[in-house]
C-alpha cells in the first residue's frame, strides 16, 4: 500500500503526529543520514513512514519492499541499530518524540540509500545441492508422517529476508570470511534438507568443509533476528554440528566403522 | 545503442512468480535457452503471499473427488464464463503439478496415512487443497525458485521489461532495464512468456504487493495481443481494514474453513441472510447444521461463510452499507470464540503470527474487522487454452496476466494451480515455437533508440507532475468509482478522469538520477496502471450484468446476452483501443453433461 494518503476517513480516530526520521541516503561511494520531519499515524509501521518521505520528499528514495505483510523479506534494515523489517516495526513501540534512525544492512555492500546488494546469498543457494528423493512406494505415492516433516518445514517458513546473515559476526565483522562461510540462511537449508524425511543426499562434508559450518560458534544472534521466529541455532545449526560430530569424532562410531572395516 | 547490453535467448520469461519459475522450468527443460527477467529479487513475487493452498483432485482426504467435480465447481464459480477448454486442463493436471512440486522438495502438511493432506476452501465440493499451514504460496516459490536454481537457471534480478519489440508481427525481444543503475538492455528472444501477476495497485485498498501494476496486460495490449474480461476484478471479502498498517492484507479464507463467522456490529452471523437461490440446496439455512458440517460433511451442507468470495463480498458491503459495520467500513470476522487459541495457532499458524506482530492484534483473543480488498484479475491476455499462446506469435501468457480460466469470478485455491498448469503449457508450447523458428526475428536500432529516449522523458522535465501523487489520485479514483458495486454514471465519471490523467502522466517529473529511483520505476509503470485502469473501466461500463467479480447496481442480474459473451479488447497500430463483444468458446456436450447431473 502505497497510499500518499495524509487522512483516510477510516482511521479518523486520531491525527497525525510527528516523528523525526534519520534515514541513510548515499550509494557505494559513501552517505550520511538525512533528517526528515515526517507525519505518522496510528497503527502505522516504519514503512508507512518511509513510503511517506518517498512520496512528498524524496521521490528518489532508495528502499525495496513487495508485499508490505512480513512474507517476502525485502525491507531489512537496521532500525535505531536493531535489524528488523521495516514492514513489521509498529511505531507505537517507539518513545513519541524519538528520534528513528533507518540504515541499510551493515553486511551487504550498499547499493543506493537502504537498498544492499545480497547477492552473495544468492551465490550460496546455487552451492546447495537441490533435494534428492528416495523412490516413490510401489503405488507412486509418497508417505510421510506430519511429525517427521515439521522439522524441515519450520526451515522453510523462511521469508529470505537474509538479516540472519547480516548480524552473523562471521561475516558482518569480516567480509573475508564471505568465500567460506554460508552464513545461517544456507547452513539452516542443509539441515533442512539434511532432515527432509525423503532426502537421499549427503550434505554433511559440504557444511562441514566448505560452507563454514565449524565457524558458527552458536551466539544465537541469528536466531534473535529471525522474523519468522524459527529456532535457526537450536533445531538446525546444533543438530548439524551434533551430526558433524558423530561423523568425524565421536569414538563409538569411529570404533564402529574400524570394526565394519576389519569385517 | 552502440553500448547497450545485450543478451540472446530462445525464451524469456517475465516475472518470477509460480507461473514464470514454472514456465522458465519447463523451457529450459525443454532445451530452450531460458532466462527469467523479474522486478524485483527472486523469491518474492506476490505468489509468497497465497495462504490456502493449491485446489487438485487428488482424493487424499475425499476419493469422491476427481477432475470432474473440480471442473464443473470452476465452471460454477466463474459463471459460467471461464473457458471451457482451460478450466478443463486445470481440472485434469493441478494433482500431476502438486506431485511434482513434491519431487522437487516441497513439504506439504500430510494426512493420517502420510499423503498430502487437503483442506476446504470456498466453492470446492471437496476438501481439495494441498497446502502448507497458511503459507502454501512461499513453500511454492521457494521449491520452484530451488528448481530453477539447480537447473543453473539465468535470472535478472530487479531488471524491469520496459517495452516488448516486435519484428514482422511476432516477438523479437524486450528492452528493459535494471533497477539498479537504470541502465538499459536488450533481450533478443524469439518467444516472450508474460507472467507478470495482476494489477492491484491500481486501487486503494488491495491486497496486492508494488508489482502488481498491471505491466504484463499493457505490454501485450501494446503490441497488438488482445485482453478479454477485464471487468472481472475479484475484491477478497476477508481483507483487514483497521489498524492501517495492515489495511488491505488477506485474511485467508481458511479462517472460515476452520470455522470462523461473519458478524456484524449486532453480534448477528448474517450471512444467512444472503444465501443465493443457486447455492441454497447445498448450504446449511441454520447455525446449527452449518457448525455440525465441520465434522460431518455427508450429513450436513456447508455453512453460508464459504459461498464463492463474490457472495461473501456483497453481503459483508451490503451489511455496511445498511450501517451494521464497523467504524472503520468492516464486519466482524471471528474465530477466537469459536475454536480454542491452540487450535488456531496451530491450523493458521502465519496468520496468527502475521496479525500479532503487524498490528498488534491477536486473532484468538478478539474478533477482527475486515472488509473487501481488491486481490485479483480474472481477466487478462487472450489466450489459446492448450499454449498459452496470445493472439501475437511468439507471445506467452500464463498465471494471473492471462485470461479465461476463472471467468468471471476465480475460486480460492484454483490460482497457484493455474499458476502451475498454464505456467508449464507456455514454457512447453514457447520452447516448441522458438525451436521451430528458423532465423531469430530481428531488432531495429532505431526502435530501441526510440524507446530508450522515451522511457528517459521524466528526467528532461525541471517542473511537472509528481508520480507519486498521480497513483494516488487513480487509486483513489479506481477505489471510489469503479470498486465492487458499479453503476453507469460512475464507471462513465471513471473513464473520463482516467483520460485526464492520462495526459498528466505524460507531464511526470523525477528527481535524482537514474540509479535505484523508485519515482522514475512509478513514473515508468503509470503507463501500465493507466492503461489497465481504462480498459477495466470501460469494459466495466459495457457489461449491463451483474456476474462474479462484476457488480453493477444499475443491472442486478445477469443477462443471457453477456452469458455468452467476452469483451475482448485490442489496440490498433495508431493506439486506438476499441472493445469488441466476442462470443465465448462453445462447450462440447460430455463437458455440459456434467453440469445436469443433480447436485447431491
Amino acid at each position: 500500500m502505497t497510499d500518499v494518503s495524509t487522512d483516510s476517513p477510516r482511521s479518523a480516530s486520531k491525527g497525525p503526529d510527528m516523528v523525526n526520521m534519520q534515514v541513510w541516503r548515499g550509494d557505494a561511494s559513501g552517505g550520511d543520514f538525512k533528517l526528515y520531519e515526517v507525519e505518522y499515524r496510528e497503527g502505522e509501521v516504519v514503512l508507512d513512514v518511509i513510503h511517506r518521505i518517498q512520496a512528498t520528499q524524496a521521490n528518489d528514495l532508495g528502499v525495496r519492499w513487495n508485499c508490505k505483510a512480513g512474507k517476502c523479506g525485502s525491507c531489512s534494515a537496521e532500525i535505531n541499530g536493531l535489524p528488523r523489517l521495516m514492514c513489521m516495526t509498529r511505531m507505537s513501540t517507539f518513545e513519541p518524540g524519538q528520534d528513528i534512525t533507518v540504515a541499510p544492512m551493515k553486511t551487504f555492500p550498499v547499493m543506493k540509500d537502504l537498498v544492499t546488494d545480497v547477492s552473495f546469498n544468492y551465490e550460496m543457494a546455487k552451492r546447495i545441492p537441490a533435494f534428492q528423493p528416495k523412490p516413490k512406494d510401489a503405488d507412486g505415492k509418497r508417505r510421510m508422517a506430519q511429525r517427521d516433516v515439521e522439522r524441515s518445514q519450520e526451515f522453510r517458513k523462511c521469508i529470505e529476508c537474509f538479516m540472519c546473515q547480516n548480524v552473523c559476526h562471521v561475516i558482518r565483522d569480516h567480509d573475508e570470511n564471505k568465500v567460506h562461510f554460508a552464513g545461517p540462511r544456507f547452513l539452516m537449508r542443509i539441515a533442512e534438507l539434511e532432515m527432509h524425511p525423503h532426502d537421499t543426499g549427503d550434505r554433511i562434508p559440504l557444511a562441514r568443509e566448505e560452507l563454514g559450518l565449524p565457524y558458527c560458534n552458536i551466539t544465537k544472534c541469528c536466531t534473535e533476528v529471525c522474523p519468522e521466529h524459527i529456532h535457526i541455532t537450536d533445531n538446525a545449526l546444533i543438530p548439524m554440528k551434533e551430526r558433524v560430530v558423530d561423523r568425524y569424532f565421536d569414538p563409538i562410531t569411529r570404533l564402529g566403522r574400524a570394526i565394519r572395516r576389519k569385517r | 545503442m552502440a553500448d547497450l547490453e545485450t543478451h540472446d535467448f530462445d525464451v524469456i520469461v517475465v516475472g518470477a512468480g509460480g507461473a514464470g519459475l514454472r514456465a522458465a522450468i519447463e523451457a529450459q527443460a525443454q532445451g530452450a535457452r531460458t532466462a527469467v527477467i523479474c522486478k524485483s529479487l527472486l523469491g518474492k513475487a506476490h505468489t509468497v503471499m497465497a495462504e490456502g493452498g493449491i485446489a487438485a483432485s487428488m482424493g487424499n482426504v475425499w476419493s469422491e473427488d476427481n477432475w470432474q467435480v473440480h471442473f464443473r465447481d470452476t465452471m460454477r464459480g466463474g459463471k459460467m464464463l471461464n473457458n471451457w477448454r482451460m478450466a478443463q486442463l486445470h481440472a485434469q493436471e493441478a494433482p500431476d503439478r502438486v506431485l511434482e512440486l513434491e519431487e522437487w522438495g516441497a513439504l506439504f502438511d500430510r494426512t493420517k496415512e502420510g499423503l498430502i493432506s487437503q483442506r476446504d476452501f470456498g466453492g470446492h465440493r471437496y476438501a481439495r487443497l494441498a497446502h502448507v499451514g497458511d503459507r502454501t504460496g512461499l513453500e511454492m516459490i521457494r521449491t520452484l525458485q530451488q528448481r530453477a536454481v539447480s537447473q543453473g537457471m539465468a535470472v535478472f534480478m530487479e531488471c524491469k521489461v520496459h517495452k516488448l519489440i516486435l519484428d514482422e508481427g511476432r516477438v523479437a525481444g524486450a528492452l528493459a532495464y535494471w533497477r539498479e543503475t537504470g541502465r538499459f538492455v536488450l533481450f533478443r528472444a524469439k518467444a516472450v512468456i508474460l507472467a507478470t501477476g495482476g494489477i492491484g495497485k491500481a486501487w486503494q485498498v488491495t491486497s496486492n504487493s508494488w508489482e502488481y501494476t498491471g505491466d504484463g496486460h499493457s505490454l501485450a495490449l501494446s503490441t497488438g495481443a488482445d485482453l478479454i474480461d477485464m471487468e472481472f476484478v475479484q475484491f477478497h471479502p476477508t481483507g483487514m481494514v483497521w489498524p492501517p498498517s495492515v489495511r488491505g492484507i488477506l485474511v485467508t479464507e481458511s479462517v472460515r474453513g476452520d470455522g470462523g463467522v461473519l458478524r456484524n456490529t449486532d453480534g448477528k452471523r448474517f450471512m444467512f441472510d444472503y444465501i443465493p437461490e443457486v447455492f441454497a440446496a447445498e448450504t446449511a439455512d441454520s447455525e446449527a447444521e452449518a457448525d455440525r458440517w465441520y465434522e460431518d460433511h455427508i450429513n450436513n451442507r456447508r455453512p453460508p461463510e464459504l459461498l464463492p468470495r463474490d457472495e461473501v463480498a456483497r453481503a459483508i458491503n451490503s451489511e455496511v452499507k445498511a450501517g451494521r459495520g464497523t467504524e472503520h467500513g468492516g464486519v466482524y470476522l471471528d474465530i477466537a470464540s469459536r475454536r480454542s487459541a491452540d487450535f488456531i495457532r496451530r491450523r493458521l499458524p502465519s496468520m496468527y503470527h502475521q496479525f500479532k506482530e503487524l498490528a498488534d492484534v491477536d486473532i484468538t483473543a478478539t474478533p477482527f474487522e475486515i472488509g473487501p480488498t481488491c486481490h485479483y484479475v480474472m481477466g487478462g491476455v487472450k489466450v489459446d487454452a492448450d499454449t498459452a499462446q496470445s493472439t501475437i506469435p511468439g507471445l506467452y501468457a500464463a498465471g494471473e496476466v492471462a485470461g479465461g480460466m476463472h471467468g468471471s469470478n476465480r475460486l480460492g485455491g484454483n490460482s497457484l494451480g493455474d499458476l502451475l498448469v498454464f505456467g508449464r503449457r507456455a514454457g512447453l508450447a514457447a520452447a516448441e515455437y522458438a525451436q521451430g523458428l528458423g532465423a531469430a526475428p530481428q531488432v531495429a536500432d532505431s526502435e530501441v533508440d526510440r524507446l530508450t529516449a522515451e522511457a528517459l522523458d521524466p528526467f528532461n522535465r525541471t517542473t511537472g507532475e509528481n508520480p507519486y501523487s498521480l497513483q494516488y489520485e487513480l487509486q483513489d479514483t479506481m477505489h471510489k468509482l469503479v470498486g465492487i458495486i458499479r453503476v453507469r454514471s460512475e464507471l462513465e465519471e471513471a473513464i473520463e478522469k482516467v483520460g485526464q490523467l492520462k495526459e498528466r502522466a505524460k507531464n511526470v517529473a523525477v528527481e535524482g538520477h537514474r540509479q535505484f529511483n523508485p519515482g522514475w520505476h512509478l513514473a515508468l509503470d503509470l503507463e501500465s496502471l493507466l492503461t489497465v485502469s481504462e480498459a477495466v473501466a470501460r469494459c466495466a461500463l459495457l457489461r449491463e450484468e451483474s456476474r462474479g467479480g462484476h457488480t453493477r447496481d444499475d443491472f442486478p442480474s445477469t443477462s443471457g446476452y453477456w452469458s455468452k459473451i467476452n469483451n475482448t479488447i485490442h489496440r490498433d497500430s495508431t493506439g486506438e483501443t476499441t472493445i469488441t463483444q466476442e462470443p465465448l468458446p462453445e462447450m462440447p456436450d460430455e463437458l455440459k453433461a456434467l453440469f445436469e447431473e443433480p447436485a447431491k
